[in-house]
């Protein structure tokens, strides 16, 4: 399995149905709930989503090289082989 | 004021005008909910689903219904973060299209 990292907001619906997703399937995942970060941490953050999504919107999900933005639960399972 | 209350209230308001909210009621409660807590941190309703930067001129078209809700509906059936939906959405079995984001690049704060 891929390492699985999510960029996410906690008061975001399709984040947390991200999260419920896989949780569901029982797969490990990193997340950073981008607006619970202080000041200086969540600038940094915002640069770090950047990299893989100009748009800076969430879920960010990458699952290895790949990047999924937004909770695509079809592409998501591609990526995942689930 | 709970999301209870804040339902009955955005009912009344945003139905006549031909947005419901979306029948999976647990989403659209705890999306009210976080609605209120948002209005807690920032002092206004700004969108759940969208990073806040905290300053009210700069999140005013994100502020809850979205300057996007419109366009979104219309093409989508709801508005980004599903909460705001037609009538036909809530009467047509899902899955329903993803709602991309609309807010265009040079309105990001950050």
């Amino acid at each position: 399995m891929p390492p699985i990292k999510l960029y996410t907001l906690s008061t975001c619906s399709h984040c947390k149905n991200t999260k419920k997703f896989l949780n569901d399937y029982g797969v490990n995942y990193k997340f950073i709930d981008v607006d619970l970060l202080p000041g200086a941490e969540q600038t940094s953050m915002i640069e770090e989503v950047k990299k893989y999504n100009p748009n800076c919107s969430f879920p960010t999900i990458l699952i290895g090289d790949r990047v999924i933005v937004g909770f695509r639960e079809k592409e998501i399972r591609e990526a995942l082989n689930l | 004021m709970n999301e209870i209350e804040l339902y009955e209230m955005l009912k009344k308001i945003q139905e006549p005008k031909g947005y419901f909210f979306s029948k999976d009621e647990e989403r659209v409660l705890d999306l009210l909910k976080a609605l209120l807590l948002n209005k807690e941190r920032y002092g206004y309703m700004c969108c759940p689903c969208r990073l806040a930067s905290g300053d009210r001129k700069q999140d005013e078209d994100i502020i809850c219904p979205c300057r996007y809700r419109s366009q979104d509906v219309e093409e989508y059936g709801s508005c980004y973060c599903n909460l705001y939906v037609s009538k036909q959405w809530n009467e047509t079995e899902g899955p329903h299209p993803y709602v991309p984001e609309r807010r265009p690049l040079s309105k990001l704060p950050y």
